[in-house]
């Protein structure tokens, strides 16, 4: 049962994949913007959590609840004041300035938090484990990957089910166009960048529940949210999820024969989906 | 007072100057044709109108307020919607959606509404499940002209709609108009057909390089007078 125990492990970790790569196939799918400081702005979200946790002595569920309208607002005001600014036809200037806000986090994170090696506690919460039949799953794993179903199900049904989503999409479509039907394509951009790190916030109090971070791991978890969201097709986000679970389980699997193949594992399977179906597993009929 | 005008309006595009001092107006419940060639500035009138191209405040007026420096938006929340060239349906959106979209900027009590619109047009409550942009070019437009009617606007600029489409396809759009009428919208229509422009219109604009060279009611309008506004030759 050992293999079967691999995969359910694998499928789990695949959520906290996802949860990283939901927001960045929202930004990305909406506006076309590649946030190259998605990574970062996980991390500082978790900065945020734990300073919560330690400061006013919260639960940490709670203090994400907390964070989530201040990451709002950081997300909102980042693009309405900034990254707005970027976004035309050349797609070279919102690549060099989200890479330069990714250095630019890094280094404030440094400054403010230090190198330290930091864990938000759960208490004792990231031991509990229930068992499926006879295979014991950790419920941390659990709510993760149950928070990632219940994230992507409420952006589809932001998206397709709701006046904003509509605007998201015919925005996304032709923003000159959307402007003659009154919508505001630089506040509707806002809008979804803010929303996406509400999803970031998410991501981050499983990302400093589950193992130690420090302000230097932002880039790497950026590349595991790319590779999510590339396996799955871009603009799916259903396949965003698919994708981080593709990850989850060839990384439990890499590790499972050698533990020094973990990673490697993951990005293997990312260039086979490659290879294969260079558009990604289920990619948006329309584009 | 003239509902909507412009005085003076020029537009650029970069070193291209478009339009050279249009005026034009618009009374309550009026619809005027603007005809022209191809690159006559009819478009590029559209465009300024709508707040696409932005201009001094000055330039247009609606119902007595400046709204020429308005971008898009503004625009539309005042009350003057328009049917953009080549239809520019939302490819993500299904039919129904597109027309819901048109309400986005001002959700205004009047006449028009889903059920309204798919009264004056049927095709599209079949219809209205399916992406815009699987329907036929007839289709399309009435789509378009449904998304701007959602707004319930005082003013509704039509800029081509006949283009591309079948003579039989085109009567049948303008077939909607004396409704739309009905209801309280004033009519811009933007037109190459000088036919069908000057059986829709109470007056008629003629534009040439920019300028307009010709203005009038229909029946004051002889061939030959329209004939040298549009070609510039006697």
């Amino acid at each position: 049962m050992a293999w079967l125990d691999t995969i359910i492990q694998g499928v789990l970790l695949g959520g906290l994949y996802a949860l990283f790569a939901a927001g960045l196939s929202l930004v990305f799918g909406i506006m076309r913007l590649v946030n190259l400081a998605h990574g970062d702005l996980i991390v500082l979200a978790a900065f945020l959590i734990l300073m919560l946790v330690s400061a006013l002595g919260l639960n940490p569920f709670l203090a994400a609840l907390l964070a989530m309208p201040l990451m709002f607002a950081i997300g909102w005001a980042l693009q309405f004041f900034l990254l707005n600014r970027t976004l035309g036809t050349d797609i070279l200037p919102p690549l060099l300035v989200t890479f330069g806000l990714s250095i630019v986090i890094q280094n404030g994170l440094l400054q403010g938090f230090a190198a330290d090696s930091r864990r938000i506690s759960v208490g004792g919460l990231e031991s509990v484990s229930v068992a499926l039949g006879p295979i014991n799953v950790g419920v941390m794993p659990l709510l993760t990957l149950a928070s990632a179903i219940a994230v992507i199900v409420g952006l589809n049904q932001l998206f397709y089910r709701t006046s904003l989503g509509r605007a998201f999409r015919a925005t996304s479509d032709d923003p000159v166009t959307a402007g003659l039907m009154g919508i505001q394509p630089k506040r509707i951009f806002a809008t979804a960048t803010g929303i996406a790190m509400v999803v970031v916030t998410i991501a981050a109090l499983y990302l400093g529940t589950r193992a130690n971070f420090d302000p230097t791991i932002g880039p790497a978890r950026l590349i595991y949210a790319f590779e999510a969201v590339i396996i799955g097709g871009l603009g799916s986000l259903w396949g965003t999820l698919f994708g981080g679970i593709v990850i989850g389980i060839a990384q439990t699997f890499g590790a499972a024969i050698n533990p020094e193949w973990q990673i490697l594992a993951g990005h293997l399977a990312f260039l086979v989906v490659l290879l294969v179906r260079p558009r990604g597993l289920f990619p948006r009929a329309v584009d | 007072m003239a509902l909507l005008e412009t005085k003076g309006l020029t537009a650029h595009y970069g070193d291209f100057q478009a339009l050279f001092g249009v005026d034009i107006a618009l009374d309550p419940g009026e619809t005027i044709a603007i005809i022209g060639a191809n690159g006559a500035g009819k478009t590029t009138l559209m465009r300024s109108i709508a707040g696409i191209l932005t201009n001094q405040p000055k330039a247009v007026l609606f119902d007595g307020e400046e709204i020429g420096a308005m971008p898009a938006p503004d625009i539309v929340a005042r009350g003057i919607a328009m049917v953009p060239e080549g239809r520019k349906l939302f490819p993500s959106l299904s039919v129904e959606e597109n027309l819901l979209i048109g309400r986005y900027g001002r959700a205004v009590a009047g006449h028009w509404s889903l059920e309204t619109v798919y009264e004056l047009f049927p095709i599209l409550r079949e219809r209205r499940a399916n992406p815009g942009t699987a329907l036929s070019g007839g289709q399309q437009q009435m789509v378009a002209i449904g998304r701007a009617l959602m707004s319930n606007p005082r003013v509704l600029l039509c800029d081509e709609i006949s283009l591309g489409l079948a003579p039989v396809v085109i009567r049948d759009i303008y077939t909607a108009f004396p409704r739309i009428r009905a209801a309280g919208a004033s009519i811009v229509v933007v037109e190459q057909d000088i036919g069908q422009a000057l059986k829709v219109a109470d007056r008629v604009y003629c534009m040439m390089e920019g300028r307009i060279t010709l203005s009038g009611a229909p029946a004051a309008l002889t061939r030959e007078k329209i004939h040298a506004a549009y070609f510039g030759v006697a």
